[in-house]
């Protein structure tokens, strides 16, 4: 899996209510009504600025709080293809993955990812090729890559049970 | 070397020896969903089976926007009845059972167990580790594939103990410690861990108080917390468990990632200004603060001793004219309690509103939101900028005897005066 995008920057804590607000938690919304609530409370510009591809980075704590899983399926529907944090919220990170949204946990170098910088990240490889160099993504279990090669957990366990697992 | 509760009790889970950060995959014992149910069953609608792996499995319980407010809550909930009765799952809580908001449920109905692994579509699906149970938050689309295959995979998670010691002084309570030391490590203070919670003072606490801490490891973002069954956790189960169950203690000897120890002899009210839980203070600094709504309630304040404090504290009282003060019991059980005890007649005597059990407020989308520019002053458990309604409005955490006796007043006010 090779990602190549724009990047958008946000800092630590960006919680899941200002990511994706409750008011919208309970409705039963499309994808595209989904999208169009992305970072409503934190970043008005967001829906309109974001591009398909884009990536997101952040500080720590990304997606904490609820475990509404909207806060990772907006960003994805939105165009947003990975998001690079110093750390997540273990609930923000399951849901990412299990959305088919790369999560990758960079603590050391996410700093040095610039608003704007086109990067690119090569799964199979490890690395994410950015304007300040290239840095190694730390290694994911088994289960996370398995989930991400079959495009989330929904299509991961149709598979699985199509195999008669 | 010892293992950690964690360590133990997955390792018994999958019937081998497992260490922290050993990916396992197990089968929960329960996986909880309330009103996201309706979401849930339309993810397993996608997977494409017939059935249920085990409908007993489920727990499904009604609390986030009850009684429907809008039309598309009340097809949320009627998705939800329909499903039900389709698959016939036993344990479904509705508003003519005895149910409330669903981590106060599972313990009263007593599903929260010692030693069960019990998985939920809410982040405080924590709560339950304060009866010695594995419990942790899951997204929908991981609830919606236990219900098909039963399993899931966690991560055996590193573990944090957090000793606390020392007698409190009149008028702080359980709140007013968790806050504290959310505001000490942070936010993210315990990431992807299990807090094991020990020491006197928890020890000497009840049940209703020990859940504040299990409830909050969430705002700290832990996977689960801990505290050790004794001789209360077994008093409160007594005609309550649904099951058998097998008490786990962590060993002596197992090994943590840090060990915290913090004495609360000398501790304040504690106050959690906006917008992060960890943004804590003692009530010295925000003393004269004007508000417009108090809430008492929800899964971390809504029992019957956090009533009892703020009722106690109310009796005979008027509320300022310059608030509104909102209360939302737990539970049935719990609104049931309150109205014998007489604190229902007292609130709404004093000028506060008495609603139904459920979230209520609690994360603006049901009732009782906040307008632009207002204040809330709160016994929830997140400050989250926009959580109660407009994001230009501010929430503030605290005790419900805080929160009581700031709604006389009408300003943030130190309980201490009125207890001692
Ligand atoms: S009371 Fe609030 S925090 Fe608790 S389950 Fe309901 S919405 Fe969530």
């Amino acid at each position: 899996m090779i990602i190549k995008g724009k990047v958008w920057k946000y800092g630590d804590d960006i919680n899941t209510d200002v990511i994706y607000p409750g008011r919208y938690t309970y409705q039963l919304l499309s994808p595209e009504e989904m999208a169009s609530h992305s970072m409503e409370d934190l970043d008005k510009e967001f829906v309109k600025k974001v591009g398909k591809g884009d990536i997101i980075a952040a500080g720590k704590n990304f997606g904490m709080g609820s475990s509404r899983e909207q806060a990772a399926k907006c960003l994805k529907y939105s165009g947003i293809t990975a998001i690079i944090a110093k750390s997540f919220s273990r609930i923000y990170f399951r849901n990412a993955i299990n959305a088919g949204l790369l999560a990758i946990t960079l603590p050391e170098h996410v700093g040095k990812i610039e608003e704007g910088d086109i990067i690119e990240i090569n799964l199979e490889e490890r690395k994410i090729k950015t304007p300040k160099g290239e840095f190694e993504i730390p290694q994911f279990p088994k289960e996370v890559i398995e989930i991400l090669n079959d495009g989330g957990l929904i299509e991961h366990t149709k598979k699985i049970i199509r195999d008669g697992g | 070397m010892g293992k950690t509760f964690a360590e133990k009790i997955f390792s018994k889970k999958v019937g081998h020896d497992v260490s922290k950060n050993d990916i396992v995959t197990i089968i929960p014992d329960y996986v909880m969903s309330h009103d996201n149910s309706a979401a849930i069953s339309k993810i397993f609608g996608e997977l494409e089976v017939d059935k249920l792996y085990d409908p007993n499995m489920l727990i499904i319980i009604l609390d986030h926007t009850v009684p429907a407010s809008q039309v598309k809550y009340a097809v949320n909930h009627k998705i939800i009845r329909n499903f039900v009765k389709k698959y016939g799952i036993m344990h479904f809580y509705d508003l003519n059972s005895m149910g409330g908001i669903c981590h106060q449920v599972l313990p009263e109905q007593g599903y929260a167990l010692p030693g069960k692994i019990i998985v939920g579509s809410d982040s405080h699906t924590t709560t339950y580790g304060a009866f010695g149970a594995f419990s942790a938050g899951i997204g929908r689309s991981e609830a919606a594939v236990i219900w098909a295959t039963g399993k899931i995979w966690l991560k055996v998670p590193e573990s944090l103990k957090i000793i606390v010691k020392g007698k409190l002084k009149q008028g702080v309570s359980a709140k007013d410690i968790v806050l504290h030391i959310i505001g000490k490590i942070g936010a993210d203070g315990a990431l992807y861990q299990s807090v094991e919670f020990s020491g006197e003072t928890i020890e000497n606490m009840t049940i209703a108080s020990r859940m504040v801490f299990t409830n909050m490891v969430a705002e700290m973002g832990a996977k689960n917390g801990y505290i050790a069954p004794d001789e209360k956790t077994f008093e409160f189960l007594k005609g309550r468990a649904v099951s058998n169950y097998e008490v786990i203690y962590p060993d002596e000897d197992a090994e943590y990632v840090d060990v915290l120890e913090f004495n609360v002899s000398d501790l304040d009210p504690q106050i959690a200004a906006p917008h992060t839980v960890d943004n804590v203070k003692p009530i010295s600094e925000f003393e004269g603060k004007l508000f417009n709504q108090g809430l008492i309630g929800s899964c971390t304040n809504g029992r019957l001793e956090d009533l009892k404090e703020a009722a106690e504290i109310l009796k005979g009282k008027k509320i300022s004219e310059n608030v509104r003060l909102l209360v939302f019991p737990a539970s049935k059980e719990v609104y049931i309690q309150a109205l014998e005890a007489g604190y229902l007649k007292i609130f709404m005597e004093s000028g506060a509103l008495v609603l139904n059990p459920g979230c209520g407020p609690c994360l603006g989308a049901h009732e009782g939101v906040l307008a632009d520019g207002e204040v809330a002053l709160s016994t929830t458990n997140r400050n989250f900028k926009g959580r109660m309604g407009s994001p230009d409005s501010e929430i503030y955490l605290a005790s419900p005897a805080t929160v009581a006796a700031s709604a006389i007043e009408g300003k943030f006010t130190n309980v201490r005066k009125y207890v001692e």
